[in-house]
């Protein structure tokens, strides 16, 4: 049971370095917000009668010292409270948590069609290397690096919502209708527009891994000792190429994340990232703080994740 | 350099130079506005027609490359400033330094960057400066690991050796002797930078978090037009197509440059 002692070792440092970078991210935007000019202090600036601004100091607190408010922050987010809200006055983990369903599906769904057309992508590419095919795709994750996510979702809203009235444009379901069917149907769009933050990193990465693995030793070995192109792709090139890839698809979600505040705001979908932006232009300290760190406890979890299928892609990746 | 690198510097020149010298010879004010002539299609007055306040299209655009381009290129510059010190220090200090520096560094880039840009735009309000603030200090992480690769790999290197036992104090032996090693791979991360520094800016601006109406920008001329796309759909359209085209053309620089200056990436 080496193996599996080994395994929780690794799991248990993972999500102990997680647990770093969770700290960090809270740390970060707390002592910004809370030191930096133009912070919650300055909302004592409204003509404000001087009860209310008492009220105000006290219930946020800002009549102590920062540390041991981001202490108490702190302590109080290890037991789901982040505060409430100064927009509605709800809890902030509630608010949160209405919004977090839509946004890990849009997120989900959005990673898994970048992986499963990014990765055939980037190897037929790298089979077809400088062919007329590679070119093309090349090019066109080129154009997808380069077009602005609310606009390729502004375009598409006019091509299949205005033009072919085929797929609805914005909301989560239809007035009156909301079945499975007409929920993916309205995010249809979204997860494409959402997708193309992250695809064209993806096929790339996928296509120069590809081609390094192709000029291997072991792939002329395995062709010349006449296994099937077929086995040697699938078997050979793909389980190794994938190792590279499968880590850049880790660092990839934070991006992924951040490409939600804009999508969401595009298709008026009720999610996390729309809620950042509103909590943004209200100045809602305790919601942003609470929705940063948030966002880096996914993308922290979605890494823990990546790192044990790394070791199950490539046994030779020692658990350390 | 490769042709597509040239062709992608060309148009770079040729938009440069239209957000110099465009609003000097076409000089109708961007914020000037016309409720009679609103949505007005293409004409000799107008050759990309008017918004719905009957403000002129060509100059917005015009008006609005200035900012884009001004945006992109100051805070790549941040970016590097950031980067390069962080990264140099870290690497040529080694040691303590170097861990926090350097974890420091790997924490950053692990919080999603675009939630922490919307904390500082919370914070600071918004504006050209802000902006140029924002995305400076959230996307320094990739250059300061070139620079640290790039010093932790030459200050053993014989030349730099021979220096330190000649005397050469350590800033001098970073800027004279280290940096200029690293200048290749900057050129080409910064020109990249440069790309994703204008997708950031027009994001923001979309949003309502960037650049302000009346001042145009490319961000915000898309946010209007998002409301009338219905009735006016080009008004989307040229925009949208300024970003790509400057941001395509910045990343084929920067690969065509990677290609020229990095012998060991060239396949």
């Amino acid at each position: 049971m080496v193996a599996g002692q080994e395994v929780v070792r690794f799991l248990f440092q993972r999500i102990a370095l997680g647990a770093l970078v969770i700290v960090f991210a809270s740390a970060l935007t707390f002592f910004f917000v809370n030191l930096a000019p133009g912070g919650p202090a300055s909302v004592m600036r409204f003509d404000v009668t001087a009860e209310q601004r008492e009220a105000l100091i006290k219930r946020m607190g800002l009549d102590k010292p920062v540390t041991q408010r981001y202490v108490e922050w702190v302590a109080g987010a290890v037991r789901g409270d982040f505060g409430t809200s100064l927009l509605t006055d709800e809890p902030v983990a509630q608010r949160i948590s209405e919004r977090l369903p839509n946004t890990l599906t849009l997120a989900g769904a959005a990673l898994l069609l970048s992986i499963t057309l990014g990765i055939p992508i980037g190897l037929i590419q790298a089979l077809r290397r400088g062919s007329a095919l590679d070119h093309f795709l090349s090019f066109f994750s080129a154009i997808g690096l380069a077009v602005p996510v609310f606009w390729l979702g502004i375009v598409l809203i006019l091509v299949f919502a205005v033009s072919l009235r085929v797929l609805p444009s914005a909301g989560l379901t239809a007035i009156g209708d909301d079945t499975v069917l007409e929920r993916i149907r309205h995010l249809i769009l979204p997860t494409v527009v959402l997708a193309t933050t992250i695809l064209p990193t993806i096929v790339r990465f996928m296509r120069s891994a590809a081609i390094e693995v192709l000029q291997e030793d072991f792939i002329r070995t395995a062709q010349s000792k006449g296994l099937a192109p077929r086995v040697v792709v699938t078997r050979h090139v793909l389980r190794n190429a994938l190792i590279p890839v499968v880590s850049a698809i880790g660092a990839l979600v934070p991006r992924l994340l951040g490409g939600t505040v804009v999508t969401e705001s595009v298709f008026n979908l009720p999610g996390m990232g729309r809620l950042a932006l509103d909590a943004a232009v209200g100045r809602d300290y305790p919601l942003v703080i609470g929705l940063t760190v948030v966002g880096a406890m996914i993308a922290v979890a979605t890494t823990v994740i990546v790192d044990i299928a790394y070791t199950r892609i490539d046994p030779r990746v020692r658990l350390a | 350099m490769t042709r597509v690198g040239f062709a992608a510097a060309a148009v770079l020149v040729a938009i440069a130079l239209v957000a110099i010298v465009g609003p000097l010879l076409w000089t109708i004010p961007p914020e000037a506005t016309n409720p009679a002539q609103g949505l007005a299609g293409a004409s000799a007055a107008h050759p990309l027609g008017t918004d719905e306040l009957g403000r002129d299209v060509l100059s917005r655009l015009m008006h609005g490359s200035r900012v884009t381009l001004l945006v992109g290129v100051a805070a790549t510059l941040a970016a590097l400033l950031i980067g390069v010190v962080v990264g140099a220090i870290a690497g040529f200090n080694g040691g303590w330094t170097d861990a926090f520096l350097m974890r420091f560094t790997d924490g950053m880039l692990a919080v999603p960057a675009f939630f922490f840009i919307l904390v500082v735009i919370t914070v600071l309000g918004s504006g050209i400066a802000t902006l140029i603030l924002v995305i400076g200090a959230l996307s320094w992480m990739p250059v300061a690991r070139v620079v640290y690769g790039e010093t932790l790999r030459w200050k053993t290197a014989e030349f730099v050796v021979a220096a330190i036992s000649l005397g050469v104090p350590a800033p001098r032996l970073l800027v004279r002797h280290i940096l200029p090693q690293a200048i290749p791979s900057l050129v080409v991360s910064a020109t990249l930078g440069v790309a994703a520094a204008i997708l950031t800016e027009s994001a923001l601006s979309y949003l309502g978090l960037g650049v302000q109406a009346p001042f145009p920008s490319w961000g915000n001329m898309l946010q209007r037009a998002q409301i009338y796309v219905f009735t006016a759909p080009v008004l989307a359209l040229y925009p949208g197509l300024a970003i790509t085209v400057v941001v395509l053309a910045f990343n084929f620089l920067g690969d065509g440059l990677r290609d020229a200056l990095d012998p060991r990436r060239r396949r």
